[in-house]
């Protein structure tokens, strides 16, 4: 049997979430034995070049560039993990999410201490080459469907070892208390 | 000495004092009922009801029943469990839980109780609604997006006057948790961090104090919330 595919992104998420990934230390070399990746910031692949088992995603959904990162994800992967608080609930991005999206620009580009005299005209990002930014930060499920969840600011390392172990291998999945955190 | 009283939790034989309700009695005898508005010693409130229980097919809040001669009590079973887990993550998707930037993490109950039930993700959508925090008491923070409205502050805070500093506003969906500036601006170090400790998650914050405890040193940790549990019959 071949192995199976893994692919890796980073949505509006700090990578964080990738650091920990390779906090799995000398185990990546048992990873890269187990699993082949494609598409991911580890082995720089910027395209899917096959269908994929495995998709693991970081970050939530701010801006267009993600939604449509992420539902290409959906369609080149069997299975999509979110991984990490971002991902899972909008994270620290989505404190945002109780204010108006004009509010936040006029802030960063017109009002804030660092820019108000820096912007004459008065310029909004507004280029078709530069992504639209969402009105709030969605948790990737509520834009695509996803199939596992693993939480953690980041994610415990251990946490993603054991749940990449555990499906790949079919065995069972035993989580200890102390790897399923929130912070 | 009076009666105990006969009763079984999940089959268990269990003991309790007359007119004690079943979440205390449950607790003395080495039994976990997850609760997150009742405190012992107070009047409880039955707001949260985390710890319904199955009574004669019926549900009921262990907290405000009291336990009766017989009672045949389902506590550990898939269908109370899952509610609830249902609990715990409407609780979440309804206010504001940044769980990694939160003073609290670590020390606080909703967080622990999601863990000891393995929430992974709520099931339920994110409301994400707009709450105000009130930083202007010079020693204490409210944050009304943790605020899981359990009233275990306004129940049994006082300062050293004996006066209420916390009060609810509003109604309905607007109900929002309110502090006295002026009197809690005299509460000692000692007050306050008792202030804070009585709220179950993060909505009453300690100036100057936040995060503190290094990860891994903090209650909920290594630990799931109730494992200190222990019979005392
Ligand atoms: S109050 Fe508890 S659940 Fe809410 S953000 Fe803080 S640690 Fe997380
Ligand atoms: S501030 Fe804390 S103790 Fe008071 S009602 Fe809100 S959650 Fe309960
Ligand atoms: S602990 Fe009984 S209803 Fe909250």
């Amino acid at each position: 049997m071949s192995k199976p595919i893994v692919a890796t992104t980073s949505l509006a998420g700090c990578f964080g979430c990738h650091m920990s990934l390779l906090d799995i230390d000398e185990r990546i070399l048992k990873l890269i034995e187990l699993v082949e990746f494609n598409k991911s910031p580890i082995d720089d692949i910027k395209k899917f070049t096959k269908q994929c088992d495995i998709g693991l995603i970081e970050g939530g959904c701010c801006n267009s560039e993600n939604v449509h990162v992420l539902k290409d994800f959906r369609k080149h992967c069997k299975i999509l993990i979110s991984f990490g608080e971002c991902a899972l609930m909008g994270g620290l991005p989505a404190l945002r999410n109780g204010i108006p999206i004009k509010e936040c620009l006029d802030e960063a580009y017109l009002n804030g201490p660092t820019v108000v005299n820096s912007n004459p005209d008065k310029i909004l990002p507004n280029d078709d080459e530069i992504p639209m930014m969402l009105d709030k930060v969605y948790p990737c499920h509520e834009i695509v469907k996803i199939d596992y969840y693993l939480p953690g600011c980041p994610p415990r390392a251990d946490l993603i070892w054991e749940a990449l172990v555990a499906l790949i291998t079919g065995n069972e999945l035993k989580l200890p208390y102390e790897v399923v955190k929130f912070d | 000495m009076s009666e105990k009283i006969k009763f079984t939790i999940d089959g268990k034989e269990c003991f309790a004092e007359p007119g004690q309700n079943i979440l205390d009695a449950a607790t003395d005898n080495g039994v976990y009922i997850p609760a997150l508005c009742h405190m012992r010693g107070i009047k409880p409130a039955g707001s949260c009801r985390l710890c319904n229980v199955k009574i004669a097919g019926r549900l009921m809040t262990a907290c405000t029943t009291p336990v009766e001669h017989g009672m045949d009590i389902e506590n550990d079973i898939p269908e109370i469990q899952g509610l609830r887990l249902a609990i715990i993550e409407m609780l979440f998707v309804e206010g504001n839980h940044f769980c990694p930037a939160c003073e609290k993490s670590g020390n606080c109950e909703l967080q622990a109780l999601a863990y000891r039930y393995q929430m992974m993700v709520p099931r339920f959508p994110y409301e994400f609604p707009v709450k105000e925090i009130d930083a202007s008491s010079p020693k204490l923070i409210i944050d009304r997006n943790r605020c899981i409205l359990c009233k275990r502050c306004i129940r049994s805070f006082t300062d050293e006057n004996g006066k209420n500093i916390f009060a609810f506003k509003k109604r309905g969906h607007k109900l929002q948790i309110n502090i006295d500036a002026k009197l809690s601006a005299n509460l000692s170090d000692e007050m306050a961090q008792k202030a804070m400790d009585i709220c179950p998650v993060g909505a009453i914050i300690r100036k100057e104090k936040g995060f503190d405890q290094p990860i891994g040193t903090r209650k909920y940790d290594k630990v799931p919330i109730g494992s200190d549990i222990k019979s005392v019959i």
